[in-house]
């Protein structure tokens, strides 16, 4: 189908042990990971968490201060960003201001040495590719964000790099404007089968384009897997909270809820609180094994839904989502309600 | 917004009394003084020394722009993106000129330069030279001691270009694989052009109305036209004369100025 359906086969880049200090400060910790070729990972975190840290790292920009990097089983942790060869676009897209849309294009190729008909012919290729042709003689300025973006897009793919690193490309666009050039990075990405690292802190984002995604909090990876693998089943609080909305309770005694006997999940031995999605909660009905009671404190109308605000008699806070196409009554702010989930949807964190 | 114009007055009132109406005195006197008419200007723009003067004063000017905006270019690049100490040292030999008088400088680049001054004394010592170099008294002497007041000047436009480059960009060539020597020439230089331009155009203009300095270090020997204007003046008294150099003068930079902002405005875009 689409990228989905990449096979994630071969490893091309592995970090070991990896870890980034700035004099005592520790931006990256220990940091053990491996990306497959043709993969789309997405490094996932909030500022400061040393995403686009291990971005730097992975380009060759910086150095790390401890473990190694290694590209198809080669070291390549002494090697330069040159000898690494990835593609790279920064954070403010960094264009040659002063060059026009296919100079800025033709920068590398002509770094390389290749001969003037060759640069020309790729140039106009990859003019093609982001969509901008008509623009080849305007210099950045005269174009808009999201145009410089593709500049950017195209310069850093124009000499066919094995791997394209990608920091917050997106975060200077607006939201429609974001949406699109999503797209388009998808298409490329199906289109190239480069392998794609892309930093970003929207967790939306991350979870509508990458193959893998990569969490990372305090400098430390929290988990790496597939979209569904770290929503569904994050692997501690931190992931869970990040990644979407999250009911958390607290569990008091072996198996209970403010004084309620609930059914726990397999993982909850010595772990101190219940995570649920406000997708897979409901209110209640007959014959649900898992029932909490709860007073409806606060309900908000989106339209095909509603959104709930709940408290459970322990005075922990609750979210889940009604469906308004059931032609059933809303209940009244105040009313007191059940809530209930299945087991296997809920995990302890 | 329009009741407060008033506010504004006295400024003009101030620039008119003391800039405009005294240059309306010299225009006045560049078309009557000694007779009415254009012969001032025709003898000014005829006379084989004068004229020879005017393109002294072009090339020297030239020749100085370009010494203190590359002279400069350098200082900065250490100042802005030297190492710590580098870059205090820097700004220290920066500043400290700005302290010391014009009449200063040039006297101590008498004695740096003239017969038995520092240099010639050292290089005789040295066994380099037999008889003393000619340094002082002539073009030479002029642009050294120019080109060193100015260059502080030119410092301050490119400090800001440089200042303004995204650090990210030259990252981005590196890590493409260019060199040092192609980062700077295709992406630094580039970037730092319309400081540059601000350099040139400020070094230029001062150094064209230039006085004390080449005086001094020229010795009489490569008169510029600042000096010819003061001779007029108070050594051959011909006002006239000097009326119509001065119109001349402020209109070549006049017009230079207008060509070079034309052109960066273009550079801008």
């Amino acid at each position: 189908m689409k990228s989905e359906a990449i096979v994630v086969n071969t490893t091309q880049i592995e970090a070991r042990s990896v870890g980034k200090k700035y004099g005592k400060f520790h931006a990256l910790r220990d940091i053990s990971l491996e990306i497959a070729e043709g993969e789309f990972l997405s490094l996932l975190g909030p500022s400061g968490s040393g995403k686009t840290t291990f971005l730097t790292l992975l380009g060759g920009y910086e150095d790390a201060t401890s473990g190694k990097l290694f590209l198809e089983g080669h070291d390549m942790t002494g090697w330069t960003a040159n000898q690494r060869g990835f593609g790279m676009v920064f954070q403010g897209y960094a264009l040659f201001p002063h060059l026009t849309v296919a100079e800025n294009i033709a920068f590398p190729l002509k770094v390389q040495k290749r001969s003037k008909a060759q640069i020309a012919d790729r140039v106009a290729q990859m003019v093609e590719m982001v969509g901008l042709a008509g623009h080849e003689n305007k210099k950045p300025k005269a174009l808009s964000g999201g145009q410089q973006q593709r500049v950017a897009l195209a310069r850093a793919l124009a000499y066919e790099p094995k791997v394209l690193l990608l920091d917050e490309p997106f975060s200077a666009l607006d939201k429609n404007l974001r949406g699109q050039m999503q797209e388009e990075l998808r298409r490329l990405h199906r289109e190239l089968g480069t392998t794609f690292v892309f930093v970003t802190h929207d967790q939306e984002e991350a979870l509508a384009l990458s193959s893998r995604i990569a969490i990372f909090n305090h400098g430390e990876l929290q988990q790496v897997g597939t979209p569904d693998e770290v929503y569904e089943r994050p692997a501690n609080r931190f992931t869970a909270e990040f990644l979407g909305d999250i009911n958390i309770l607290t569990l008091d005694g072996p198996a209970g809820i403010a004084g309620t006997a609930i059914h726990l999940p397999g993982n909850a031995a010595g772990l101190g609180h219940l995570a649920v999605r406000p997708e897979h909660m409901r209110l209640a009905s007959e014959g649900d094994a898992n029932q909490l009671p709860v007073r409806l404190r606060d309900k908000v109308y989106l339209g095909s839904k509603s959104r709930l605000l709940l408290e459970t008699q322990g005075g922990e806070e609750l979210m889940l989502y009604l469906d308004n196409g059931t032609g059933l009554a809303a209940p009244q702010t105040g009313a007191e309600l059940r809530v209930a989930w299945d087991v296997q949807d809920s995990f302890a964190v | 917004m329009r009741a407060y114009l008033f506010l504004i007055c006295p400024v003009l009132l101030f620039l008119g009394g003391s800039y405009l109406l005294p240059f309306l005195g010299i225009m006045q006197l560049s078309f009557t003084d000694p007779e009415p008419g254009l012969g001032q200007y025709s003898h000014v723009l005829s006379d084989p020394l004068t004229l020879s003067a005017i393109w002294r004063t072009l090339r020297i000017c030239v020749i100085v722009t370009a010494v203190s905006v590359a002279a400069a270019y350098i200082i900065t690049l250490l100042w802005v993106r030297g190492r710590p100490l580098v870059r205090s040292l820097t700004e220290l030999c920066i500043m400290i000129p700005f302290w010391i008088s014009v009449l200063s400088r040039a006297f101590g680049w008498i004695s740096m330069l003239s017969n038995r001054g520092l240099l010639n004394t050292w290089l005789k010592d040295l066994g380099l030279i037999e008889t003393s170099l000619q340094m002082t008294r002539n073009e030479f002497a002029v642009i050294i001691g120019m080109s060193h007041y100015l260059i502080p000047f030119a410092v301050f436009p490119l400090a800001t270009a440089m200042r303004n480059v995204d650090e990210r960009v030259l990252t981005a060539a590196d890590g493409m694989g260019a060199s040092r020597l192609r980062i700077f020439w295709q992406v630094f230089l580039p970037m730092t052009a319309s400081g540059i331009m601000g350099a040139t155009l400020l070094v230029f203009v001062f150094s064209v109305g230039f006085f004390v300095t080449p005086a001094l270090l020229g010795g009489g020997q490569s008169v510029l036209i600042a000096e010819l204007i003061y001779l007029w003046i108070f050594q051959i008294p011909q006002w006239g004369m000097a009326a119509a150099m001065s119109v001349i003068l402020m209109l070549a930079v006049g017009g230079i100025l207008v060509l070079l902002m034309r052109r960066y405005g273009e550079m801008a875009k």
